[in-house]
């Protein structure tokens, strides 16, 4: 398995009516990596992830699935993978250890050791029946009963919504440690800072469509840098550079944006007029975010079928 | 206690349908009585002979009440109406304050408005004036239906007044209950076990120990005795029962913290048993709530059926209708009545039968079953599960009616072996009901959507059943009723081929529903 993808998908269509919720998606898994999903509610990360899971069936495309099909094959590689619900819904009557038992097992067993430490780690009490469970109880119940399986992959849509910040990096630690022992993730998340710290490589989705995947360093480079210069004299030339954005020129000080692949001339341009003081600054992954689908959220797309 | 009325005014108009249907509801228990009896029987002679054996039928007295003045109209509607009718009042108030207490408060909606500018306690007091206007309500309604009728005027507003009285008390308990627990679920459980527990001692105090009958809020209304000696002072008991349970809610309110309760919620195992990873353990597990409830309500109306004994003849008076509708089919006239009767508890199963096949679409709608679906659990299997469950439930639930039937009618007349004369015929319809749950796992494999209008198939085999005479049906679409094929056991002889075809046309159902389930996306 370490040369082929985990999870494979090209030119993906799935459709709900006459809504074509992905549109020809693609999606690249590699063993061992932690592959951030990123898009604005309603792109298609839930949708993609429930054909994964073969809860619905794909109109067109290829999905591999840990080399396998995942419609007709769901319940043989369901043993091999741990999936968290972005809205986890649990039975009322039934505590959460008893909900973590059942799905454990029913994914072929639990390690038990790391299931107590891990009711331990979360503070959970698995006594309580799942009706008294806030969001964040019901979240961690399905992410003990994921991070306690012994799985090849964990599949997991916005898992740590309703967690608070000290549960949140308890549940990086675990996923970390899964990565380290050979794991693979594809981790669904709102919460950029979550990404940058745990993903190896990013999938941008919007529309049903994939629009940027690459590492972070890569996608960085795609986007623009923010400058801030002080000079000896007044710029000149600065708005001749290509790639250079809301250009700011104040005396002496000049600020702007400049595509990352332009930087070097933007600042040989700074250097012709004498560098008294520079501060540039990487974009952010929220930049990024909202560059690639900021028009997105004021199209307000129609509701993911969730 | 600011704000207390604007509450009040917000959670009326919350209920207004609610109340209405629970008022209208109760006035029609009691006026529907005294119309079915008015004209049933042909002579007073003949009234007094029904009475008489009613009287002496240890069955019906437990079911409804002190036997008083049974050859009057007045009188048969309180005997039939007034515990039923307590118990009715007691369950709407009980809904009525946990949708406003209990349930605000798990679901925190309440904390919201307690941190407006309102007092502590307003919400709770709102809750226990809108329950005294519903019951007021309630009983006014059963007061205005029989002095509409007419029946006596005290005595009519004696059955008003005591009805809201019960209601009242019962309001008070239903609020300390919810003091007491801390989930929505345990509290109807409380406040029930009061409402089953004032019924049952008066069931056994009216049989043989009238102390115990003294010591029931529902024995209480009946010790009123409207229509045969009407007395007001037991309605004392009622008031002063009730504002001591009132106090009593309102003293602990005033101790607890909010969002607890004086009960603490039980923990439950904190690690699953062996077989609750098991398709059928888990529909077991899920569905055996109902599944008990309902075999105990089947088997209390098998029994009641039951202890109608021999009497059936008298009952029916000697009105040529009644009579006519219960021996179409030419048979003994209690072998026919207990036919239909049986059919009537089919029917009724029926409900379980389709509220359990139904029970797959209810967890894919909560969103419960993609975690479930996500592992090495099979589709297949875990529909299997719950068709298990839906199986051998229905099959529990007509078992217990037939024996509950059998049971009931040996009470009464000694006959030990009633037990087979009844359990077999109600066994004999479990196809037919079974066909009726195998339309609702179709619908739930190829519409989930439309899933629901299986309720509507059941309500075309009840008009069918009931109707099919007076609008003139036409054959084929009674037909389409799976029960006009089954043999009406015992006035008819069990028919294996009907039998065999029903059982055949609900497993193909059945089968297909579950294929298409296997072939859809799941939501």
């Amino acid at each position: 398995m370490t040369d082929t993808s985990v999870i494979e998908v090209n030119a993906l269509v799935k459709s709900f009516g006459a809504h074509r919720a992905l549109d020809g998606l693609d999606l690249d898994v590699r063993p061992g990596e932690i592959h951030g999903f990123l898009g604005p509610n309603g792109a298609g990360k839930s949708t993609t992830i429930r054909v994964l899971l073969g809860l619905l069936r794909k109109d067109s495309g290829d999905v591999r699935l840990l080399g396998g099909d995942p419609w007709h094959e769901a319940a043989e590689l369901h043993r091999r993978l741990a999936y968290v619900p972005g809205e986890v819904n649990l039975w009322p009557g039934l505590t959460g250890g008893e909900v973590i038992d059942l799905l454990g097992r029913l994914r072929g067993g639990l390690d038990e050791a790391r299931r107590a430490e891990l009711v331990e780690r979360f503070e959970l009490d698995p006594t309580k029946k799942s009706r008294s469970y806030s969001k964040g109880n019901r979240q961690k119940v399905a992410l003990v009963a994921a991070l306690a399986s012994d799985v090849e992959l964990l599949l997991l849509d916005e898992p740590t919504s309703g967690l608070d910040p000290i549960m949140e990096s308890v549940f990086q630690d675990y996923v970390d440690d899964f990565r380290d022992r050979g794991g693979t993730v594809l981790l669904s998340s709102h919460i950029l800072a979550e990404v940058e710290r745990l993903c190896d490589r990013v999938s941008i989705i919007r529309s049903g469509r994939c629009v940027e995947t690459g590492t972070l360093g890569e996608l960085r480079h795609l986007t623009r840098t923010s400058v801030m210069a002080e000079l000896a004299g007044p710029p000149t030339g600065l708005d001749g550079v290509p790639g250079v954005h809301g250009l700011q020129v104040d005396g002496n000080r000049a600020m702007f944006e400049v595509d990352t692949v332009e930087l070097d001339r933007a600042i040989g341009v700074l250097h012709e007029a004498g560098i008294v003081s520079l501060t540039s600054q990487p974009p952010t992954l929220e930049e990024l975010f909202l560059r690639h689908y900021g028009d997105a959220i004021e199209e307000s797309p129609e509701d993911e079928t969730s | 206690m600011t704000g207390t009325w604007s509450f009040v005014r917000a959670y009326l108009r919350r209920d207004r349908w609610l109340l209405l249907w629970w008022s209208l509801g109760a006035a029609l228990l009691y006026w529907s009585q005294a119309v079915s009896v008015d004209g049933l029987y042909e002579s007073q002679a003949d009234f007094d002979r029904a009475a008489a054996s009613m009287e002496s039928n240890a069955g019906f007295v437990a079911m409804t009440g002190p036997a008083r003045a049974l050859n009057t109209i007045g009188g048969q509607v309180t005997w039939q109406s007034a515990a039923f009718g307590a118990i009715l009042a007691g369950l709407m108030s009980m809904f009525l304050v946990g949708r406003h207490t209990r349930a605000e408060e798990e679901s925190g909606r309440d904390e919201m408005l307690r941190a407006a500018a309102v007092g502590r306690q307003s919400t709770t007091v709102a809750t226990f004036l809108t329950a005294a206007i519903a019951n007021v309500c309630l009983g006014g309604l059963v007061a205005l239906s029989l002095i509409a009728y007419p029946l006596e005027l005290a005595d009519s507003l004696a059955l008003g007044v005591g009805v809201a009285l019960c209601g009242f008390f019962f309001s008070g308990v239903a609020l300390v209950a919810a003091q007491l627990t801390s989930t929505t679920r345990a509290m109807y459980g409380l406040t029930g076990a009061v409402i089953g527990l004032a019924y049952a001692l008066r069931a056994i105090g009216d049989v043989g120990t009238p102390a115990l009958s003294w010591m029931s809020p529902i024995g209480w209304y009946q010790a009123m005795h409207p229509f045969s000696g009407l007395r007001w002072w037991p309605a004392l008991l009622l008031v002063v029962a009730s504002v001591a349970a009132v106090a009593a809610a309102y003293a602990v309110f005033l101790r607890r913290d909010y969002g607890s309760g004086v009960l603490a919620a039980r923990p439950g195992p904190g690690r699953a048993g062996a077989r609750l990873a098991h398709p059928v353990g888990l529909a077991w597990r899920l569905q055996r709530g109902p599944v008990i409830g309902w075999a105990v309500g089947m088997f209390l109306g098998g029994v009641g059926y039951g202890t109608l004994g021999d009497d059936v003849e008298s009952l029916l008076g000697d009105s040529d209708l009644a009579k006519d509708m219960f021996a179409q089919s030419g048979g003994a006239l209690v072998d026919a009545f207990y036919a239909t009767m049986i059919l009537m508890l089919a029917m009724i199963g029926s409900g379980f039968a389709i509220s359990s096949a139904l029970r797959p679409h209810g967890e894919e709608e909560a969103g419960r079953i993609e975690s479930l679906l996500g592992t090495a659990l099979r589709r297949r299997d875990w529909l299997l599960g719950h068709v298990a469950v839906t199986v051998a439930g229905t099959g529990l639930v007509l078992l217990v009616a037939g024996i509950g039937m059998g049971v009931g009618y040996a009470l009464v007349t000694g006959d030990g072996s009633a037990l087979d004369d009844y359990v077999l015929p109600t066994l004999s319809h479990l196809p037919g009901v079974l066909l009726l749950a195998a339309v609702a796992r179709l619908l739930f494999g190829l519409v989930p959507r439309a899933a629901f209008l299986s309720w509507l198939a059941l309500v075309f085999c009840f008009v069918v059943m009931m109707f099919a005479e007076i609008f003139r049906m036409p054959q084929w679409l009674q037909d389409v009723s799976p029960f006009e094929h089954l043999a009406l056991m015992p006035a008819e002889d069990f028919r294996w081929l009907p039998f065999a075809l029903v059982s055949a046309v609900a497993s193909v159902l059945s089968v297909a529903g579950q294929i298409a389930f296997r072939r859809r996306d799941v939501r």
